[in-house]
C-alpha cells in the first residue's frame, strides 16, 4: 500500500512536470504575473490542462484495457494492439468518416467501438476454432490478424484518398489535445473503473471456463463485459489520442511481476504505473528533439517493443 | 495439396506423368509461359507514343521488378530451407527492416551531407556490407545459440521487426526535413516507382550471389532434412549456413532497396512454389518460386494499372492476400 502511495506520488509529479513542459514559456512567475491578456493562463487551461489529463486517462485506460483482454483470453502476451482490436477500431472509425460524415465524433467512436467488438470477437473465434497449445501462438496470430484487417483498412483509405488521416490517426500524438478534444476520454475512466468493480469476475475467469462455472458466475457474461470493455477503450483512445502499441502489453506484466495476478489488487497499480509510464514517454518526446515532438507512439514504440523482447526471451528462460 | 514431402527421398518425381513429363518439370514449363505472357502484356499494353522511348522506359521498370521478385524467392526459400521450416520468412523476421533502420542509421550518425556527396552505387555498396555484418550477428545469436521454439522465434522476429521500425521513425524524427525527404521513399513499399538508379549496380550483386548460391546447390536437399542429418551426410553445417545467411542478407538489401518492405510477399511465393511443385527439391522448388514471384510482381503490376488503374494498391493486396495464407499455415501447423 505504501508503495503504491509512492507510484501515485510519482506520477503526480510527472503530471506537474508536463504542465510545465513546452515550447510556450509557462513558468509559475508567469503564470501569476496579471499580464493584460493573461495569456500563460489561458495556455494552461486550453492546452497543458486537457493534455496531461488526456494521457493520464488513456495510459491507464488502455493498461486497464490490456490487463482485462489477457485475464479473459489467458494469455500473457496479448493487448489490443497484438489481438486485431485497435486495427479493427481504425477500420471501424474509417468506415464511419466515409459513410456518415456528419456525425459527431461520438458516434463515430461507437462505430469504432463495435468493430473492435467484432474485431476482437473474430480473434476468440479463431481461438477457440484451433486450439492453440502453445502461448507465442496466441499473439502471433493476433498480429497478423491485425495486418489483414490493417491491409483492408489501408485499402480502403487509399481508394477514397484518405491515406494521411489513417497514417495520422494511428499515430498515437497527444500535440493535438487542446480542451474540447480529449473529453471523450472519460469514458476511458468508466470503462477503467467498471473493470475495479468487476475485479473479483475477471480474476475467476482467468483460471477457465470450468473453474468459473463451478462458482457459480456466468463465464459468457464475464467474457462480454470483458470485450465490451476493451473495445470501447481501445475506440475511445485511437479516435482521441490514436494508437499507442505495446502499452497493454508492457504494464500489466510488469505489475503482475511486482504483485502477482489478483485482479483487485493489480488494477490500482496498473492504472497507475499506466498514466505514468505514459507521462514519462511524452514529456521524453517533448524534451528530445525540443522545440519539435516526437509522437508518443514512436516512444512507445521503441520502449515497448524493447520490453516484449526482454519479457519474451525471459519467459522462455525461467519456463 | 499433396502432404509435406520433406522426407520424401529425391529420386523419381512422384504424381502422374503427362506425354512423358513429370509434375515438377511440367509446372515449370507453364509457369514459364505465364511468365512470358505477364512480361510481354507488362511491355505492349497500353502503350501511346514511340517505341523508342517505351521499351528502354518500361524495360528498366521490368528489370527492376523482376531482380525484386527474384531477390524475394531466392532469399525466401532458401531461408526456410536453413531455419528447416516454412512459416519463417527473412522479412517475417525483420530483415527488411533492419536495413531501413540502418539505412535511417547511416543518415541519423554521419548526415544526409555526407551522403550526397557519395556516388549511390558505392553508398548502396556500403549499407549492404553493413547489412550483412549486422544480419549475420543477430541471426546467428537467434539460430546457432541455444535451441528455441518455432513461435518463439517467429514472435521475436515480428517483434524485432516493430522495434526496428519504431527505432528508425524514432531517428527520422530528429533528422533534419531535408535528410528525412531523402529516406521517406525507402518506408513504404511501392512497385509503381521503382528506384532505377541502382539498377546497374543490383544486377551485378543479384548475379554474383546466385553464382555463389548455386555452386552450393548440392547441399540444399541435404540441408532441408534437417542439422542431424545434414552434418550425417557430411555437410560443413555451419559454414554452409553462415554463407546463405549472408546471401539472403545481401538478397534483401536488394529488394529492399529497389522497392521498400513487403512482408509477407516471400512467404506467399515460397507456399505456392512448394504445394505447386510437390516436391521439395530444390533444382524445381527455387525456379518454380522466382517464377512465381515475377508472374506475381509483373502481371499484378499490369493488372492493377491497365486495367483497374490503382498504381500504388498492389503492395496492399500482397500484404492481405500472404496475410492470410501466414495465419492458415500457423493454425494448420498447430492442429496437427
Amino acid at each position: 500500500m505504501r508503495l503504491l502511495l509512492l507510484a501515485i506520488v510519482a506520477t503526480a509529479i510527472l503530471a506537474v512536470v508536463s504542465l510545465f513542459v513546452g515550447v510556450s514559456d509557462l513558468s509559475l512567475g508567469a503564470l501569476l504575473s496579471t499580464s493584460p491578456e493573461a495569456r500563460p493562463m489561458q495556455i494552461l487551461l486550453i492546452s497543458r490542462i486537457p493534455r496531461t489529463l488526456a494521457i493520464i486517462l488513456s495510459g491507464s485506460a488502455m493498461a486497464i484495457a490490456g490487463l482485462v483482454m489477457q485475464m479473459i483470453v489467458r494469455n500473457r502476451f496479448v493487448e489490443p494492439s497484438t489481438a486485431g482490436t485497435t486495427e479493427s477500431a481504425s477500420l471501424g472509425f474509417l468506415v464511419a468518416t466515409l459513410l456518415v460524415p456528419g456525425w459527431p465524433l461520438m458516434g463515430k467512436m461507437l462505430i469504432a467501438a463495435a468493430f473492435a467488438l467484432a474485431g476482437t470477437a473474430l480473434f476468440l473465434r479463431i481461438l477457440r476454432a484451433v486450439p492453440l497449445r502453445d502461448v507465442m501462438l496466441v499473439p502471433l496470430v493476433g498480429i497478423m490478424l491485425g495486418g489483414i484487417i490493417g491491409a483492408v483498412t489501408s485499402f480502403f483509405a487509399y481508394r477514397f484518398e484518405l491515406l494521411p488521416s489513417l497514417l495520422a490517426w494511428n499515430m498515437g500524438d497527444f500535440s493535438g489535445i487542446l480542451r474540447g478534444r480529449y473529453e471523450l476520454l472519460w469514458i476511458g475512466l468508466g470503462c477503467g473503473a467498471l473493470a475495479y468493480l468487476a475485479a473479483d469476475r475477471f480474476t475467476v475467469a482467468g483460471m477457465g471456463k470450468d473453474f468459473t462455472t463451478n462458482l457459480g458466475l456466468n463465464y459468457q457474461q464475464v467474457m462480454v463485459l470483458g470485450l465490451i470493455i476493451v473495445s470501447l477503450v481501445s475506440a475511445v483512445v485511437l479516435v482521441t489520442a490514436g494508437s499507442i502499441p505495446f502499452l497493454g502489453l508492457i504494464i500489466p506484466n510488469l505489475v503482475s511481476l511486482m504483485v502477482g495476478d489478483n485482479m483487485r489488487r493489480t488494477v490500482p497499480w496498473v492504472a497507475v504505473m499506466g498514466a505514468g509510464f505514459v507521462l514519462a514517454c511524452d514529456i521524453l518526446g517533448r524534451v528530445v528533439r525540443y522545440p519539435y515532438e516526437i509522437p508518443i507512439s514512436v516512444v512507445v514504440g521503441v520502449i515497448g517493443s524493447a520490453v516484449f523482447l526482454y519479457l519474451l526471451l525471459r519467459s522462455r528462460r525461467a519456463a | 495439396m499433396p502432404p509435406e514431402s520433406a522426407l520424401a527421398l529425391p529420386g523419381a518425381p512422384e504424381g502422374r506423368r503427362l506425354a512423358g513429363l513429370s509434375r515438377p518439370v511440367l509446372v515449370l514449363i507453364l509457369l514459364a509461359l505465364v511468365t512470358a505472357v505477364s512480361i510481354a502484356c507488362f511491355m505492349t499494353l497500353g502503350a501511346k507514343g514511340s517505341w523508342s522511348f517505351i521499351i528502354p522506359f518500361r524495360g528498366r521498370k521490368l528489370l527492376a521488378l523482376c531482380l525484386v521478385a527474384y531477390s524475394v524467392a531466392i532469399s525466401t526459400v532458401l531461408f526456410q530451407t536453413v531455419t528447416n521450416n516454412r512459416i519463417l520468412t527473412p522479412s517475417i523476421m525483420g530483415f527488411d527492416a533492419l536495413y531501413v533502420l540502418l539505412k535511417t542509421g547511416i543518415v541519423f550518425f554521419l548526415g544526409a551531407g555526407a551522403l550526397t556527396g557519395i556516388d549511390p552505387q558505392l553508398q548502396f555498396g556500403i549499407e549492404i556490407v553493413v547489412m550483412v555484418v549486422f544480419s549475420g550477428l543477430l541471426f546467428r545469436w537467434l539460430f546457432l545459440g541455444e535451441e528455441r521454439s518455432l513461435t518463439l522465434l517467429v514472435l521475436v522476429g515480428i517483434v524485432f521487426g516493430i522495434l526496428f521500425r519504431s527505432l528508425s521513425q524514432f531517428m527520422q524524427r530528429m533528422l533534419d526535413p531535408n535528410a528525412f525527404n531523402v529516406l521517406q521513399d525507402s518506408f513504404f513499399a511501392s512497385f509503381a516507382t521503382v528506384d532505377t538508379t541502382l539498377l546497374a549496380v543490383a544486377s551485378v550483386i543479384v548475379a554474383a550471389v546466385s553464382v555463389v548460391a548455386f555452386r552450393l546447390g548440392h547441399a540444399y536437399d541435404v540441408l532441408s532434412l534437417g542439422r542431424p542429418h545434414a552434418i550425417n551426410l557430411g555437410v560443413d553445417y555451419k559454414r554452409v549456413v553462415v554463407i546463405i545467411l549472408m546471401l539472403v542478407s545481401v538478397l534483401v538489401a536488394v529488394s529492399t532497396a529497389l522497392v521498400g518492405p513487403i512482408t509477407f510477399f516471400g512467404l506467399l511465393v515460397a507456399s505456392l512454389a512448394h504445394s505447386l511443385v510437390g516436391t521439395s527439391r530444390h533444382r524445381y522448388v527455387l525456379p518454380a518460386a522466382a517464377l512465381l514471384a515475377i508472374i506475381c510482381l509483373v502481371g499484378g503490376q499490369t493488372l492493377l494499372e491497365r486495367v483497374f488503374s490503382f498504381d500504388t494498391a498492389l503492395s496492399i493486396i500482397i500484404e492481405f492476400v500472404g496475410g492470410i495464407v501466414f495465419i492458415i499455415l500457423v493454425l494448420r501447423r498447430a492442429a496437427r
